[in-house]
């Protein structure tokens, strides 16, 4: 069971959550104007790092709100909670 | 058709007021519906001077900004239950002519309130077991250092959604709970709390 | 009064004056309040426990404690019986019953130790080399072997007991109430900090408890005189905790430690009603200390596993603590200093204690010394290289040891029991599970806490720190640092002064040499699985060198003790064999649980009707009272049928859909999602989530939508109508009404943060009643004056607010049957009153409750598709023949780019059809497989399956739905479904089957 750090309600007990997958996966803006293979490419196709990845969580059962989480991978540890749209990166994590 | 019959109480059906007692005793664990209280949902952005003056005008209060907190006036209670979001809690029942008045009051402003007075109950708690009952079922930490006494939280308890209020002073709860769920989070809290006895206040 | 034996009349911390009785393998004994089942096992002279896992060896009672691999037992009988308890943990009450497990017919005749003559051919791997072949055989093998392997027994009744669960916060959690753990607690208490120190055992105290009454001292009081302060302090504190009795089983992400109550478990029939047997905390501790002590390191040598040799430590505890002579002649074997703390306990107690074997060649310490003073023969440099007794060990054979091999001529020393200790391994399980990484201290041959990523520290013996001052002053520190970690800056404690013995190092030996030929002589390593150190070398030579596979391979530490006497020896010896040092081998994973849980500890009260919340509607009430069977549509109740008497579900749909088609039928449609939208952008959120175009949608009007994943597959479907200008309600299906306000949240926080507009949750608000059918008009027109009910005031697809049956309403004129229909949508406490209303205004229509069966049914026969049903998330709008609904001219909304996608648009997809049996009294099985030719030879190619199925009463035949490849290019094609034992020709049809042009609803 993780704690996480709702940036609005504070450190809460995982199932307190749900997690929506990797995050920064933009959606194309024309998704008409793509490939078959760039828009499988951003419908399917995630990284698995060993390491550091960044996730979005949304607090479901508090504030209902989506931030994004950095993630070890290997030992659970969050490295870093920021907001939805900020950029990855700059925290203690790849 | 008699008033009564119209309005039915979420719980009802448990037939709470044929147990309630005046005094308590020495149950651990007291509980009761607190049925005749009206709830407006209300939206809006918490930078927006405009929206934040016009609900203040409207309930005679601020609204509460910093997450898991309450302010309250005579008749209405406002819980924080997001950055964007609060609930109203209202006397009387009909929370409809608050809302009316509030969507009045928003117009032309990204902002947003509904009525939602049937959709959720409130489960009165309180008795000298009520922290260790709801430590049973509900992840938070409730010590009074880390949720205070006027603070509200939206948790778990059990396999509920609940929003949990703890009154100035610290010993009584109200657990504002789905109108569906309602029926199991009072079954619950009874098997929980079956080990420090149960006590029924009315309404 | 029976008399106890072996127990001494004095001393330890047993109550003579309360007298237990109990029953073991069906023979009536007597113990103390304070014994444990093994302790009064021994008192009663009881050896013989139990059985081996394999080869059904004869085992006694080995520790006194959590590692026991020997003497486990069935507790009670009938529905509340348990397997596979260790003796040792099972704290002795007033009318316990237990047996052995793993013995048949009884512990002192089992038939399946003829397992044990044969045992040469029983090796490692044996399971996997012999009975894998021939390919398919094993599962008959497999029933004959579950029958001869089997353990304990579980009841076949539902458990009676009652658990429970509890969550918990600290800024310090202890685990082990030892001296470390005591200190530690007391340093972080008196900071101020909040406090839980667990202990497995029923008191504090650890390790002192099994030591004599005048051995070590604390602050000048008698060890247990301190111990006994510390806990009275601690319990005086507010913020402390004390959990006796319970074992903390597992460390988790984030300090998040799992701990198992053992509540009402000691207090037998006289457990009080009101309490659950355990309770199971679930605690997040902002700090951890482990003080979980150490584990006695059994000494591996030639037969070892005859019942009477037991660990020295545990020797020293029922002596001590339970006042109960291990045995009348003790050899005490060693490696160390402290077993000669056993082997002066027991001759002070007026034991026989023949001799002191120590591998060490020079044994020099004080406590050595001390024996000598005794009196007690120490035989240095030697080692038991064989013993003899079959039912208990009756002498053991004892030789000159050097360098590994046996250097002298055996002799023979009577006894019967051994106390033997190759020194003490920290138990670094929970620090382990942690996701702590070991280090390998070679001095000792332990393995000990190295980094880790979570809060915590540990202290004294787990931290390999086993005098008994360096305990109290690492408890000390690390009380102190977890406090100032959690916030509470502490004051300095001071130590308490300590009188104990000192120790000489120990020697380590992993295996101790014997004069027997190799595989006559079997020296046992795992005893609860009987794994042999040839066991161990043969696993090696056939290439295990992983330790994760050894130890699946020969089963080493997989019994319920999870290898607790037996891992690191293993380890040892395999690195031996692969002649790689034991930190290059390393340990397997420790994993939760640190001992067994039971299950019904993890279920705690989410049974029955806990399990899961059961939601009724508004409704609910008159539709028990009014006899509905139910259906669970996710955790909703909701009416399935209403059957008069003797009807059975055919007749009571058949009548209800009658009743829709003819006159009014009514259901409660509450479940539906709603979902409020609100703001300037709402039109806008509509057009992008759903597949058609929302912003001509004037106010007061309604429209259908899908709406898609991004991978074009159909996710939800449902009305939305215009309440205003900028205000939507949309509805979802019963079963996504949670999951389509998460997508709309998560679409507009995440990708489109700058739209105007907000969601909010409607469905708890309202009670939707839907009357249905031709007659339906005039029964709504009897409960309003408010609005115009004309076809061309309110039309189909439109909606109305006013007064119905006395309260305020929105009333929808939609339909799901295909008959003129409305939704009257009211505030949820009204509901029970307009759905009475509308029963009684509705009688002299033979106004008709029906439930979800005739709903389903009657829009089968429409051909409207239930999402979830007749989709299952492979499904496109194309697939569905619902191209009229998708947009061509919106140049975005979700999942649009999926369906131009080539696996969209191939042939060959499953497509939705209608299916008219040949027979029309057939009703097809929902999910029956299509083929194109019967006769094929399996596998067949399966084209299809059927996805709704009825009886049409309308069309007296049945009707089906069916997605088929290719499905609207084989119209009239004649295929055939499967059913059990037959398969059952159909023709494919369109998927409408009754008013295609919609004039019912419309009218």
């Amino acid at each position: 069971m993780l704690q996480i750090a709702c940036p609005h309600c504070g450190p809460r007990d995982e199932n307190e959550f749900s997690c929506g997958g990797e995050a920064h996966i933009a959606r194309p803006k024309q998704p008409d104007a793509i490939s078959d293979a760039e828009w499988a490419d951003y419908l399917f196709m995630r990284t698995n790092p060993k390491g550091a990845l960044a996730e979005r969580w949304c607090h479901t059962v508090g504030c209902r709100r989506w931030f994004n989480v950095e993630r070890d991978t290997v030992t659970h540890t969050i490295l870093r909670v920021y907001a939805m749209g900020a950029p990855r990166g700059g925290g203690g994590g790849a | 058709m008699p008033e009564r019959y119209l309005r039915q109480s979420v719980l009802a059906h448990l037939g709470l007021e044929s147990r309630a007692v005046d005094d308590p005793g020495d149950a651990g664990l007291v509980l009761c519906e607190r049925a005749h209280l009206g709830k407006v949902g209300l939206r809006g952005d918490p930078a927006d001077k405009a929206f934040l003056a016009a609900v203040e005008k409207e309930l005679g209060f601020a609204l509460p900004l910093r997450p898991n907190t309450v302010t309250a006036g005579d008749d209405v209670t406002a819980f924080w239950l997001g950055p964007n979001e609060w609930l109203l809690a209202v006397i009387p029942y009909e929370g409809t002519p608050l809302a009316e008045d509030l969507v009045k009051a928003l117009a032309g402003l990204h902002a947003a309130a509904t009525v939602l007075t049937d959709s959720r109950t409130v489960i009165g708690v309180s008795g000298p077991a009520a922290r260790d009952v709801l430590a049973k079922g509900c992840p938070l930490d409730l010590h009074p250092s880390a949720f205070p006494a006027g603070s509200c939280a939206q948790s778990l308890l059990g396999k509920a959604d609940v929003l949990i209020h703890l009154h100035d002073g610290g010993a009584r709860l109200d657990l504002y709970v789905q109108r569906s769920y309602a029926d199991y989070l009072w079954r619950w809290l009874e098997d929980a709390g079956a080990e420090f006895g149960i006590a029924v206040l009315g309404d | 009064m029976k008399r106890q034996r072996q127990r001494l009349d004095v001393g330890a911390r047993i109550d003579r004056g309360q007298r237990l009785a109990f029953r073991f393998n069906g023979k009536s004994y007597e113990g103390f309040s304070g014994d444990t089942l093994a302790s009064a096992l021994v008192a009663n002279g009881v050896r013989l426990v139990g059985r081996s896992f394999k080869f059904h060896r004869p085992r006694g009672i080995y520790s006194a404690g959590m590692e026991e691999p020997n003497a486990l037992v069935q507790l009670g009988t009938g529905a509340a019986s348990e397997p596979n308890l260790r003796a040792t943990q099972v704290e002795l009450f007033d009318g316990l019953e237990a047996a052995s497990v793993n013995c048949w017919p009884s512990v002192n005749f089992d038939i399946w130790s003829l397992n044990d003559r044969v045992s040469s051919m029983l090796p490692a791997g044996f399971y996997y080399k012999t009975f894998m072949w021939p390919t398919g055989l094993w599962m008959r093998y497999e029933r004959a072997i579950r029958a001869m392997a089997g353990m304990g027994r579980t009841a076949r009744e539902a458990d009676p007991d009652r658990y429970d669960q509890t969550n918990a916060h600290c800024d310090v959690l202890i685990a082990g109430g030892g001296p470390a753990g005591l200190m530690a607690a007391l340093a972080a208490g008196r900071a101020g900090a909040r406090v839980i120190l667990a202990d497995e055992q029923n008191e504090f105290g650890g390790r002192l408890l099994s030591e004599p009454e005048d051995g070590e001292t604390i602050g000048g009081r008698l060890a247990v005189d301190w111990v006994a302060d510390a806990r009275a302090e601690l319990a005086g504190m507010a913020e402390v905790r004390l959990l006796p009795r319970t074992t903390v089983f597992g460390y988790y992400d984030h300090n998040f430690i799992g701990l198992i109550e053992r509540v009402t478990d000691h207090l037998g029939g006289a457990a009080p009603e009101h309490l659950p047997r355990q309770r199971m905390w679930r605690v997040r501790a902002r700090q951890v200390v482990l003080a979980t002590g150490a584990i006695e390191r059994p000494l591996i040598f030639a037969e070892n596993d005859r019942p009477g040799i037991m660990l020295a430590g545990a020797a020293r505890a029922y002596l001590n603590r339970y006042g109960v002579q291990p045995g009348e002649k003790v050899l005490v074997f060693t490696n160390n200093d402290d077993a000669y703390r056993t082997a002066l306990d027991l001759n002070a107690a007026g034991i026989v204690v023949p001799a002191v074997v120590d591998l060490r060649a020079d044994p020099q310490g004080s406590l050595p010394a001390r024996a000598r003073e005794a009196g007690i023969e120490i035989l240095a440099g030697h080692g038991v290289v064989g013993t003899k007794g079959r039912l208990r060990v009756t002498e053991a054979r004892v030789a000159p040891v050097s360098d590994g091999a046996v250097a002298g001529p055996a002799r023979t020393i009577s006894c019967d029991a051994i106390a033997m200790s190759g020194g003490w391994n920290p138990a670094v399980h929970l620090f382990s599970q942690g996701q702590g990484k070991l280090r390998f201290e070679e001095a000792r041959g332990v393995f000990l806490p190295g980094n880790t990523i979570q809060a915590n520290r540990s202290a004294g013996a787990c931290n390999g720190a086993f005098p008994l001052a360096v305990c109290l002053a690492e408890g000390t520190e690390v009380g102190a640092l977890a406090a100032a970690d959690a916030g509470f800056g502490a004051p300095v404690l001071a130590l308490p002064e300590t009188k104990e013995a000192e120790e000489a190092p120990m020697e380590v030996v992993w295996q101790v040499p014997s004069d027997r030929p190799p595989g006559k002589a079997r020296a046992f390593v795992d005893f609860q699985n009987d794994v042999t150190t040839k066991d161990v070398k043969l696993a090696a030579r056939e290439g295990y060198r992983s330790v994760e596979h050894f130890k699946r391979y020969t089963t080493t530490g997989m019994g319920t003790d999870q290898g607790k006497t037996s891992n690191i020896n293993g380890v040892a010896i395999l690195a031996s064999a692969l002649g790689e040092a034991i930190p290059a081998v390393g340990t397997t994973t420790f994993r939760p649980p640190y001992t067994p849980v039971s299950f019904g500890a993890f279920a705690g009260r989410e049974l029955h009707e806990f399990y899961a919340p059961i939601r009724r509607t508004p409704i609910h009430a008159w539709h028990e009272s009014h006899g509905a069977v139910f259906e669970d549509v996710g955790q909703w109740k909701r009416p399935r049928y209403y059957p008069r008497a003797g009807e059975g579900m055919h007749a009571a749909v058949r009548r209800e859909a009658i009743a829709a088609r003819s006159g009014i039928g009514i259901l409660d449609a509450s479940t539906l999602g709603k979902i409020d939208i609100q703001g300037a952008d709402a039109a806008e959120l509509l057009n992008r989530v759903y597949t058609n175009a929302w912003s001509k949608l004037e106010v007061g009007r309604c429209r259908y939508g899908l709406m898609l994943g991004e991978d074009g597959m159909v996710m939800d479907d449902g009305v939305t109508a215009r309440l205003a200008e900028d205000h939507f309600l949309m509805s979802t299906t019963t079963g996504n009404a949670a999951r389509v306000l998460a997508w709309l949240e998560e679409w507009t926080q995440t990708e489109w943060p700058d739209m105007k507009v907000h969601m909010a949750s409607a469905t708890e608000q309202w009670a939707t009643v839907s009357i249905s059918g031709p007659k339906a008009r005039n029964l709504l027109a009897e409960l309003t004056g408010d609005f115009d009910l004309s076809p061309d005031a309110f039309p189909f697809m439109s909606f109305r607010e006013g007064i119905v049956a006395g309260v305020s309403a929105r009333v929808f004129r939609i339909s799901f049957t295909g008959e003129l229909s409305f939704e009257v949508n009211v505030a949820a406490r009204h509901g029970l009153a307009v759905w009475t209303a509308c029963m009684t205004a509705g009688e002299k229509y033979g106004i008709t409750p029906f439930g979800t069966e005739a709903m389903h049914l009657l829009r089968a026969e429409k051909g409207f598709i239930i999402v979830g049903q007749d989709t299952d998330g492979t499904v496109t709008p194309a697939d569905l023949g619902m191209d009229w609904i998708v947009s061509k001219k919106k140049p975005d909304f979700l999942g649009k780019r999926s369906l131009s996608r080539a696996d969209t648009l191939r042939s060959g997809r499953k497509r939705l059809v209608g299916l008219f049996t040949e027979d029309p009294k057939t009703v097809l099985d929902e999910g029956a497989q299509i083929v194109a030719e019967p006769r094929d030879r399996p596998p067949m190619k399966m084209i299809g399956h059927v996805t709704s199925s009825y009886f049409s009463p309308t069309l007296d035949r049945s009707i089906a739905l069916a997605l088929i490849e290719d499905g609207p290019d084989r119209m009239g094609q004649t295929l055939h479904a499967s059913m059990p034992g037959r398969t059952v020709p159909v023709r494919v049809t369109e998927p409408v089957f009754f008013d295609p042009d919609g004039e019912r609803m419309r009218g």
